[in-house]
């Protein structure tokens, strides 16, 4: 690990005023950057711990919209009683995730800011577009089991590794960011990117800018909705596909549905055409199904990872049952 | 406050240690080990400790052309960077008559033979600023195309030794004239023992020919011959100190080029030197379970009697060094069949050597075998456990001699009432339960009952404290407790008056903890030394009670009586075979449509004779079983045959169970003596808890799926 500074940033300003600065790098519960830096993945000159800053409420407003600051720890926000009762399908994308020792030490903003798993990635005597640009991608004819089947670009086949990233964007949620040019909102689908000629790039945050917190608006899917991660064994494991569903039913027909997967695309991958196709349709197996069937379109397989491109789908229905209250 | 023992199902509850009457003990080290005492050992404090790093090679065949170690050297701290430049030689290298093949010689020459072989070992003040500095060392190579896809190099495999030429018994090939056949190939990945406790040692010399260590080994002895024998010094002069194994499965069997190399850093440095491998050290410096491919071939007539079996396998070893393994040996035994051959080959790729784990040879063996013999069930419509009652061995089919003991039919039984196996259907995918297929599967296993020598000195001290010392190593099944079992009841006394000392090689010597052997062999020892030091007590008892220790040695002005016995296997050993036994039964969960698999319950039984220590052959027998379920499900180092590179060397990555993975596991032990083997009648149980849990779990998949999985792990992906 190369030597660096540390401080503890005691106030948001002076945060923002820390990582104006090129080289500096936030660090807060460090569950991935503190391994990408002993790896000598990611190597800054300086750390700005922010774990002091006001960013860990959970908190309703009278719109009914959920804030969450950046700093609540995952552990907090998947046991938190609002979160059960107004979005249980975020505390169950977290719990899905991860273990209890990194659940306890990582936040939301955190969560949101790591970085892929894949092993080209952190092996830096191998090929990575996304770590060296332009040392080529490893992975896209190598070992990519747990590889994109959507989104992908000949320069990096990559996917996000996060639970949480998956739920927040099927609830539609939006991210808080400030910076020294003030502060802005950025939808969650549009926080993550695809990795096109740019997978050094894996979101949408500019430089300088601070992720204060997300929050999600008020919506009825608290009664129908599931998280389905599908993995090599039951916990600490990053997942082979997952599925967030959510779904509003009045008199068994779906009056809105939200869908999105992770393990499947460089960013929580939301299933538009899949959801346009639920609404109003009965909330039955064979609707699911036809939706996991659109759901699929423009996918595609790798050496190693073809299996996801059947996996996938019967992950989306058997998701949408539970969601339902059908499985 | 009182914690309320609660029934944990298996009969080793009910059982109280039969030879003693009493309840089981629990594991005498138990205590220090659940709060820390206990020391392992990277956790000595010596004086002016110093820290090693190793730096690995980054290409997987070649040599190297130059090699950096400027910024290494002129970093904070660093007293040392040990390369093949300039690294002393290690005199038992012998260096002008170099044999062809043999263990890696660490910093010999410019040779790499596989990636993450050791380059170079940076030695600093403190861990972290080794760490750092040997980031800092870079090297440049000669690089050749490299070789380590075993599947790709099949037609290269090659008889290596003796041992390993081809069996046949009758007539080969018999198998294909049969009625009913099973023709099939079986994959095993490679597998890293993994164990928790990562290898470590500290070194120190005390004088110019004299030299300390704390090491990660399973045998104390074995590493003090071969560290005296690398640094050509008296085996005396080695002193190995090795009390607490934290897990080891066969990665410390043998003594590893980075022990060699603290070893010798620590004479450059001239201060003690400790060298903790790192996880990703892990899996390319302590050996590995090998990469290998099977073909099983069964024929039977219509009434399951078995006409033919041939069992071919072909594994891998690195190509400095041939390490084979008896995979196919298990079909030369396991069932009655008058036709019988079996094949072995080695493939020599550019990875380090594998060497032993848990069940080797049998465990790998056993999946292909015990998956056919299921598939063959299926073929003819027979139960499997009868299609195995039909072709139950009663004596050793490779030699027609008589078994020393063999309860695997009573096993089955118990293995079948508890998992409750009248609920299997003989049809696959029949049994579906809130949206779950059921289903039922079992395989058996089997490893060779050892015994060997052993020398123990048993010492009554004046306060009536019986002293226990030999050389052996405890790396976790609890052989100090079954020792302490063995003694309490010879001697008659409590098992808190008994202390147990091991794990140092000044000790009377005992065998390397490995291969199953050492209840049958210590324990041996311990009851023969206990049986002679009570014949003294007798002999001086006049009328005083013979079993009142401490009268006696006041009465005799004797502060303490000790006898020093060795023990060890008699002409039985060529008159029987003996083996160990067991049997394995999962009921499963697969959903049909995501092919994620659950293990519902286990159930493991053994016959493996008495046993000594009723609570740690338990728990040794349950983490068998898990790591079997391990192998069977989630277990897999993947190497990128581009660049020869492993890709998921981490926890993160390569996947071993988590306790959600692990349903109810039961253990349970026929329990009855091999009165041939040895005077107290126990078996080894190691190996046999893991042998054949890999096939029960996929005859189970097969049984709730009609999916037949022949490449281990059975991950959800192979069941779409």
């Amino acid at each position: 690990m190369k030597p660096f500074q540390y401080t503890k940033a005691v106030t948001q300003q002076s945060a923002i005023e820390a990582i104006a600065k090129p080289g500096v790098k936030i660090i807060a519960g460090g569950t991935n950057l503190v391994d990408l830096m002993k790896r000598g993945v990611t190597a800054p000159d300086k750390l700005v711990d922010i774990n002091n800053l006001p960013l860990k409420s959970i908190s309703l407003d009278k719109a009914g919209q959920l804030h969450i600051g950046a700093l609540a720890l995952n552990s907090t926000v998947s046991e938190s009683p609002l979160v059960l009762e107004q979005q249980p399908l975020l505390a169950m994308a977290l719990k899905a995730g991860a273990s209890p020792q990194l659940r306890n030490m990582a936040t939301v903003g955190g969560n949101m800011m790591q970085r892929t798993r894949c092993a080209y990635f952190y092996d830096t005597t191998m090929p990575c577009n996304k770590r060296q640009p332009g040392s080529g991608c490893g992975a896209l004819e190598g070992y990519n089991r747990m590889h994109a089947i959507f989104g992908t670009s000949n320069k990096c086949i990559a996917v996000h590794p996060s639970d949480m990233c998956v739920a927040l964007a099927a609830l539609g949620a939006e991210v808080t960011v400030s910076s020294r040019k003030g502060s802005r909102v950025i939808p969650f689908t549009d926080f993550h990117r695809l990795p096109g000629d740019h997978p050094e790039k894996d979101n949408t945050l500019a430089d300088g800018e601070l992720i204060t917190g997300v929050v999600i608006s008020n919506n009825k899917f608290a009664k129908n909705s599931y998280y389905l991660k599908i993995r090599d064994r039951q916990s600490y494991a990053f997942a082979l596909v997952s599925v967030a569903a959510a779904l509003e039913i009045n008199n068994g027909t779906i009056k809105e549905a939200r869908l999105a997967m992770g393990g499947v695309a460089h960013k929580p991958w939301r299933l538009y055409d899949a959801e346009k196709a639920l609404a109003g349709k009965p909330a039955n197996e064979e609707s699911f199904n036809q939706a996991a069937q659109i759901a699929m379109q423009g996918a595609k397989g790798y050496q190693f990872n073809s299996f996801k491109l059947k996996l996938a789908p019967a992950a989306i229905t058997e998701a949408l049952k539970h969601a339902a209250g059908i499985a | 406050m009182k914690v309320k023992e609660t029934a944990i199902p298996g009969n080793h509850n009910l059982m109280p240690d039969d030879r003693t009457g009493k309840s089981a003990l629990s594991r005498v080290d138990g205590r220090l080990k659940v709060t820390g005492k206990a020391k392992y050992s990277a956790e000595y404090n010596v004086k002016d400790l110093v820290y090693g790093v190793m730096v690995g090679s980054s290409v997987t065949k070649g040599t190297i052309k130059s090699i950096d170690t400027k910024k290494a050297e002129n970093a904070p701290g660093v007293l040392s960077v040990l390369t093949y430049l300039n690294a002393p030689k290690i005199p038992g290298y012998q260096a002008d008559n170099p044999s062809p093949k043999g263990p890696l010689k660490i910093f010999y020459n410019n040779q790499v033979y596989f990636n993450g072989q050791p380059i170079a070992l940076v030695v600093a003040d403190t861990f972290e600023r080794a760490l750092f500095a040997s980031t800092l060392v870079t090297a440049t190579y000669d690089t050749e195309a490299h070789q380590t896809n075993l599947l790709t190099n099949l037609d290269k495999g090659v008889s290596t030794r003796r041992e390993d030429k081809d069996f046949v018994k009758g007539q080969a090939n018999a198998w294909q004239s049969a009625p009913v056949k099973v023709d099939a190939e079986y994959i095993i990945p490679t597998e890293v023992h993994n164990p928790m406790e990562l290898h470590a040692i500290i070194a120190r010399w005390d004088a110019g020919d004299k030299v300390s260590v704390y090491t990660k080994t399973q045998g104390v002895k074995s590493s003090q011959r071969s560290i005296a024998q690398a640094f050509k010094l008296p085996p005396d002069n080695v002193q190995v100190t090795a009390p607490f194994v934290g897990g080891a499965f066969g990665s410390a069997l043998r003594t590893w080029p980075h022990e060699i190399a603290a070893v010798l850093a620590s004479k450059v440095v001239g201060k003690p030197v400790k060298l903790v491998l790192s996880r990703a050290d892990m899996f390319t410096s302590v050996g590995y379970r090998p990469f290998t491919w099977q073909k099983v071939s069964l024929g039977a007539g219509a009434d399951g009697k078995l006409t033919g079996i041939t069992h071919e396998a072909t594994g891998q070893s690195s190509v400095y060094e041939d390490f084979t393994e008896g995979v196919v040996n298990i079909s030369q035994l396991m069932y009655a069949c008058p036709n019988i051959n079996t094949r072995y080959r080695l493939v020599s790729l550019n990875v380090n050597t594998p060497t032993p784990m848990r069940g080797p040879g049998e465990a790998t063996g056993a999946f292909a075998l015990e998956s056919a013999m299921d598939e063959l069930s299926y073929a003819l419509n027979i139960d499997p456990i009868e299609l195995r009652m039909r072709n139950y061995a009663e004596t050793d089919p490779s030699n027609n001699k008589p078994y020393s003991s063999k309860f695997l039919a009573e096993a089955y039984k118990i293995g079948a009432e508890k998992i409750g196996w009248t609920e299997r259907s003989q049809k696959p995918g029949t049994i579906l339960q809130n949206g779950w297929h059921i289903g039922y599967g079992m395989a058996a296993g089997m490893f060779g009952a050892h015994r060997s020598s052993s020398t123990v000195t048993a010492k009554m001290q004046a306060d009536g404290t019986l002293v226990l010392q030999t050389a052996v190593t405890d790396i976790g099944p609890g052989t100090g407790t079954a020792m302490a079992s063995v003694a309490t009841g010879v001697m008659d006394i409590p098992a808190d008056k008994i202390k147990i000392v091991l794990g140092d090689s000044s000790l009377p010597p005992s065998p390397t903890q490995g291969g199953s052997q050492i209840a049958a062999t210590v324990g041996s020892a311990v009851h023969d030394a206990c049986t002679e030091l009570k014949e003294k007590f007798k002999s001086m008892a006049g009328n005083t009670d013979p079993a009142d220790y401490i009268k006696i040695l006041k009465q005799q002005g004797l502060d303490h009586l000790e006898v020093t016995t060795t023990s060890k296997s008699g002409p039985e050993q060529g008159k029987y075979s003996m083996y160990s036994w067991s049997v394995h039964f999962m009921r499963v969960l697969v959903h049909p449509a995501t092919g994620v698999v659950k293990i519902d319950k286990a159930i493991s039984v053994a016959d493996a004779g008495q046993i000594l220590s009723p609570k740690t052959a338990r728990s040794q027998m349950i983490g068998g079983t898990i790591m079997g379920i391990g192998m069977a499900l989630m277990e897999e180092a993947v190497i990128d045959h581009r660049y020869g590179r492993l890709v998921n060397n981490n926890f993160a990555d390569y996947h071993v169970p988590v306790q959600a993975d692990i349903p109810q596991v039961e253990a349970y032990f026929v329990n009855k003596a091999d009165n041939i083997l040895n005077p107290i009648g126990a078996k080894g149980m190691g190996e046999i808890a893991t042998i054949g849990v890999a096939a029960a779990v996929a005859n189970a998949v097969y049984n709730a799926t009609g999916k037949r999985v022949r490449e281990l792990p059975i991950t959800p992906d192979k069941l779409l």
